[in-house]
């Protein structure tokens, strides 16, 4: 089982819900696949969804929610 | 009763916090910065006299928490807190918190905030000081048939807009009766829908609106106007480019507009730097009053070129307790002015932020010419607040003058190592719509569509 670190696309704040009242897109122990939302990054006001870029079950976030996030930095790892 | 302030807070951050911290000084003021810990390297850190590190990046753990705030205005002494605009600029709670901690609040009373910060408040408000408000429904309509009543009264087309939406969402136009009793239902169903909420209200419909706001100073006793500033030239309801006098009032509908915001202001007590926003339909020639900015905004300085009247140094002195010092006689527009908005966007790419670090900067100079920046070069523009970096500004005797002007500004700034909007605001300038200056909210995205 090879472990994949997702990472974040750009620099700004790491959000893992849509919104504040809502719950996270996912959580640890969820499956994911390639192409599913798994946070945002809000950069100057404007929010870009983080897609998965592989597959596997969700071992542990890197990263918090409103969490300041740079370029190339590790989120989340996946296994699968 | 009168207490000059000897040392301000500035509760902001970017250019605004830049620019308080220049007109206390000129006012023999001291400085405190409060900054979250993304700003660290910022202009204004390095202007102020002192700095206070409020919080982490996220604006709701720094600029947004008022608790932190006041700790760090008792911490270093200072007897006033500028909030600057955004962030708790316009929050009534935190106007009073900081008034019970003693200190003094640079802006209105907590109760005008309030008063004007409600849609409906504010709109009645305005109402009996006999401003005109866009004519619709008062509040929610209950039924067709009290719709088509509204309707009648105020004629077609008409929007229906709903209570819960905003930004431009939950809006749909009927153009005839047939159109209301069709929309109306699929209007209340998309709101409950989107929303939560059925209600659905309607307003007059204006094809072709111009966005033009009155810049006012009380002292919560007297009242002046300060002229309009023109703020069509948006995208996604966010200004990109401003300008003064509005090219499309007549010298009698101008004087009308100003005189009803004094009204307005009058009837709340005004005390410090506001602006009157209004509809201008240029189809009817009428302005509409829509809501009020209890705080300085973002384009002021548009109207300290054109008036020669410090905006941000008048809210100091009347915060510390002194009355106005202009009649409004001695208030005088002269030529025009324009402000560009250079965002660190890339308009090529969907107007993509660029936040990162600007490896070079060349400001222009010359006459009439004002920069109003948080850039210097080797800063690193944070990726968490605006993407604003610097308003050009430049007044010259007419508007084709300042247009001209303008024109030579763009020419000289160049920013480099974050992708800007100053080769749109060249594109712009040149434009048919900019240079006939007869455009509507609307004109910017078409034109910007329309961009090879």
């Amino acid at each position: 089982m090879a472990q994949r670190e997702i990472l974040s696309p750009l620099p700004g704040t790491f959000y893992r819900k849509p919104a504040p009242d809502q719950p996270p897109f996912v959580k640890e122990g969820d499956a994911v696949k390639v192409g599913d939302v798994v946070g945002l990054v809000e950069v100057m006001k404007m929010f870009n969804k983080v897609h998965a870029d592989a597959a596997g079950r969700v071992v542990r976030f890197l990263a918090e929610n409103e969490a300041p996030v740079e370029a190339g930095q590790p989120l989340l790892v996946v296994e699968g | 009763m009168a207490r000059a302030i000897r040392k301000i807070l500035v509760a902001n951050r970017g250019e605004i916090a830049v620019r308080i911290i220049r007109a206390a000084h000129e006012l023999g003021m001291e400085a405190v910065a409060a900054h979250s810990s993304a700003d660290r390297d910022s202009l204004a850190v390095r202007l102020a006299d002192e700095a206070v590190e409020i919080g982490p990046p996220h604006a709701t753990k720094s600029y947004l928490d008022g608790e932190a705030i006041l700790r760090a205005a008792r911490h270093t002494g200072a007897d006033a807190v500028h909030p600057g605009y955004g962030f708790l600029s316009e929050n009534a709670d935190f106007a009073r918190a900081v008034e019970a901690a003693g200190l003094i609040f640079v802006g209105p009373t907590p109760e005008a905030i309030r008063t004007m910060g409600n849609k409906a408040l504010a709109r009645e408000t305005a109402r009996r000081a006999g401003v005109p408000v866009v004519p619709g429904s008062d509040g929610v309509v209950k039924d067709l048939d009290q719709a088509l009543a509204v309707a009648e009264g105020i004629g077609f087309p008409i929007m229906i807009k709903a209570s819960a939406g905003g930004g431009g969402r939950g809006i749909r136009v009927a153009a005839d009766a047939r159109e209301l009793a069709r929309e109306l239902s699929q209007a209340q169903s998309e709101a409950r829908a989107a929303f939560g909420d059925p209600g659905v209200y309607l307003e007059r419909y204006v094809a072709r609106a111009r966005h033009v706001e009155v810049q006012v100073l009380g002292d919560g006793k007297n009242v002046v106007h300060l002229y309009e500033r023109e703020c069509s030239m948006q995208r996604r309801r966010q200004k990109i480019l401003e300008e003064a006098p509005s090219p499309a009032l007549a010298p009698e509908t101008r004087e009308r507009l100003c005189r009803s915001a004094v009204q307005l202001a009058r009837a709340v007590g005004y005390r410090g730097a506001g602006t009157l926003e209004y509809l201008y339909d240029a189809e009817r020639g009428d302005f509409l009053f829509i809501e009020m900015n209890t705080r300085i905004q973002v384009e002021h300085p548009l109207t300290e070129m054109l008036t020669g009247v410090d905006l941000v140094a008048s809210m100091l002195r009347i915060a510390g307790g002194e009355p106005l010092r202009l009649s409004q006689q001695e208030i005088v527009p002269r030529g025009a002015a324009i402000e560009c908005r250079i965002n660190a966007e890339d308009a090529d790419r969907g107007f993509m932020p660029s936040p990162g670090t600007i490896t070079e900067l060349a400001l222009p100079g010359g006459p009439g010419v004002r920069v109003d920046t948080l850039a210097y070069a080797g800063y690193r523009i944070p990726p968490f607040y605006d993407s604003l970096v610097a308003k050009l500004v430049v007044c010259a005797e007419s508007r084709p003058a300042a247009l001209a002007r303008m024109v030579r500004a763009l020419r000289e700034m160049r920013v480099e190592g974050v992708r800007t909007t100053i080769g749109l605001h060249r594109e712009l300038l040149l434009s048919e719509e900019m240079r006939s200056g007869i455009y509507d909210t609307n004109t910017l995205e078409r034109w910007v569509a329309s961009r090879p």
